[in-house]
């Protein structure tokens, strides 16, 4: 088997869900992956020591800042090249976009958004959340033909690098055809706090929090553990945060760590979002919200006073 | 300009799903079916759009069984010009219906733009609007949540994770997916519901469309629920006490933090 890694990277190190899908059971398959983007030859070491055997650089200005449009043609001549028998990428905005222009170009099979990976003796088994995580299903190929998976960050540990392996490193050069796109601007308003899509940990409140300025005593938590801020849709269409932050199945599905849901009564549409977090955390007046159905530790209280406390119990923890 | 708005139908956000017997599907009773979300956002965009520019039509698309023509008259109700159903098998997959959809603005077409919603909340699979681009060989932006209209072109912001935004210029034709923030989408009045019911729905058949078994590329089988929560350890004593026993908990006993 033979199979292409699509890496993503930032501020010159792989990102920790691109260091994820090595850590999938690829079994003995010879493994590629693909690096695009100005100044990634350093990455290079990275991937090798995390188990890539080949590395294919795309040092080309033209894809440094890039249209989807771009990377599809620049990834669809790799494929056609290198003929792998798997493409994987990250179910990450850059992977959402990419993989079904790849699937339908090449006339290959596409599995979006997986949560299990497992190959076992050339035999592939792939499963993928359904109806916002309400339940699981199985996908089947049907033909043999390339198949192009997304998987949901934080659904393998990365390996070990094991710093005495390394990667044949391949330059790949590209003609581009004419573009029917052109990328105007980047607009940076993120922060520097975690997306809730990819965090090891995120706080999220609900609308009883009652203010956007409210949302502070969640904020200096989440800072505190490097967690990223979750917002119920209640919240969101209260105006206390931005739709980029709501949790649920019409917002963004989280599968992190941990998951501290703090005054989250947690309807049915909040619970599909976030139940496959490793670890559920609710913190609620009500000691029938729905919330503690899912959650594995409780605390039956009012955000207002424990949230601060908590930050105070990590505090005193670092101090010692 | 002639519109085209590609909508899926899904069970309501609020549905507790049941597995069939067989376990390679759901259990369709008592299921109330909706326009997927973002589908919506879609279909509000077009009729925006076909404020602005006169002599305009509106045409949405779905692929679905028979039940989803309840999807397409909520968007004739909603004030759309036209609609059609595709009538291939309910389990198709990304590919199969991307391809129906694709053969059906090629029938009906040439679109001067598409819209449709960034995912299905059903199998979230984010790809059908990907797929019509390529098979339509024509652009896709996707996970648009602001749009500048040009003559022949369009300026799109679409959200990049992060609380980044691209800024994507366009030439048109082009297929758009449309995420929250685009738009609100408005409601179908009770008369005008009433006026969709004798409107026509055309259903076009997979022989019409060219759609054979081999676009279906994939199947979902063996559906699991998620396994039962062990029941919630709640955490007794003062606020303090609470508050100090989770972070122990959290620090020590899943050390991570």
């Amino acid at each position: 088997m033979k199979i292409l890694i699509i890496a993503e990277h930032k501020n010159g190190t792989l990102t920790e869900t691109t260091r994820e899908l090595f850590g999938l059971s690829l079994g003995q398959s010879e493994v590629h992956a693909v690096v695009h983007g100005g100044d990634v030859g350093s990455l290079t070491d990275q991937l090798g020591h995390l188990g890539a055997n080949k590395v294919h650089l795309i040092n080309s200005p033209s894809v440094k800042n890039h249209t989807g449009e771009v990377l599809e043609q620049t990834i669809v001549q790799l494929i056609q090249q290198l003929n792998p028998d798997t493409v994987l990428a990250i179910h990450s905005p850059l992977g959402k976009d990419l993989a079904p222009r790849l699937a339908a170009t090449l006339d290959g099979s596409l599995a979006t958004d997986c949560i299990q990976f497992t190959l076992d003796n050339n035999n592939l088994h792939v499963r993928r959340p359904i109806y916002s995580g309400k339940a699981t299903a199985q996908v089947e190929f049907v033909d043999e033909c390339l198949k192009v998976i997304t998987i949901r960050p934080r659904s393998a540990r990365p390996p070990e690098p094991d710093l005495s392996r390394s990667a044949e490193v391949i330059e790949f050069t590209v003609e581009l055809s004419e573009q029917k796109t052109t990328l105007k601007e980047v607009i940076a308003s993120g922060g520097e706090r975690p997306d809730v899509t990819e965090a090891a940990i995120i706080v999220t409140g609900g609308r009883s929090l009652g203010s956007a300025e409210n949302f502070s005593i969640i904020e200096n938590f989440a800072d505190l553990i490097g967690a990223a801020v979750g917002s119920s849709r209640a919240a969101v269409d209260a105006g206390y945060r931005p739709y980029r932050d709501q949790v649920g199945q019409t917002g963004k599905v989280v599968s992190p760590q941990i998951y501290i849901a703090c005054g989250v009564s947690g309807a049915i549409q909040h619970l599909a979002g976030m139940r496959t977090s490793k670890h559920i955390v609710a913190i609620n007046t009500d000691p029938d919200a729905p919330i503690f159905q899912v959650a594995e530790y409780g605390i039956v209280g009012d955000l207002f006073e424990i949230v601060p406390l908590l930050t105070e119990a990590v505090k005193k923890r670092n101090d010692n | 300009m002639n519109i085209f708005v590609c909508i899926k139908q899904v069970p309501d956000t609020t549905t507790q799903i049941k597995l069939r017997e067989d376990g390679n599907g759901i259990d369709e009773t008592d299921i109330q079916w909706i326009i997927s979300p973002h589908d919506e956002l879609a279909i509000e965009e077009a009729l925006i759009l076909r404020e602005k520019k006169p002599n305009s039509t509106v045409t949405v698309l779905s692929a679905g069984p028979e039940r989803a023509t309840e999807a397409l008259r909520m968007a004739l109700a909603m004030g759309v010009d036209s609609a059609a159903r595709l009538d291939i098998p309910d389990n198709s997959d990304s590919a199969m219906n991307a391809r129906a959809l694709s053969a059906s603005i090629n029938k009906l077409g040439p679109a001067d733009i598409v819209f449709t919603g960034k995912e299905a909340i059903d199998d979230g699979a984010s790809a059908v609007g990907s797929m019509i681009a390529i098979y339509l060989k024509l652009p896709c932006v996707s996970v648009v949540n602001k749009i500048d209209y040009g003559e022949d072109s369009i300026t799109c912001r679409r959200d990049i994770g992060g609380g980044n935004i691209e800024v994507i210029e366009t030439k048109l034709p082009a297929i758009i997916s449309t995420q929250v923030g685009l738009n609100e989408p408005r409601y179908a009045t009770a008369l005008n519901i009433i006026k969709a019911k004798k409107k026509p729905i055309e259903t076009i058949t997979r022989e019409e469309l060219g759609i054979t078994e081999a676009n279906q590329k994939t199947k979902l089988t063996n559906f699991e629920l998620p396994p039962p929560k062990q029941p919630c350890r709640l955490i007794e004593g003062s606020p303090t006490e609470q508050s100090n026993e989770l972070i122990r908990l959290l620090a020590d006993e899943i050390q991570a933090i």
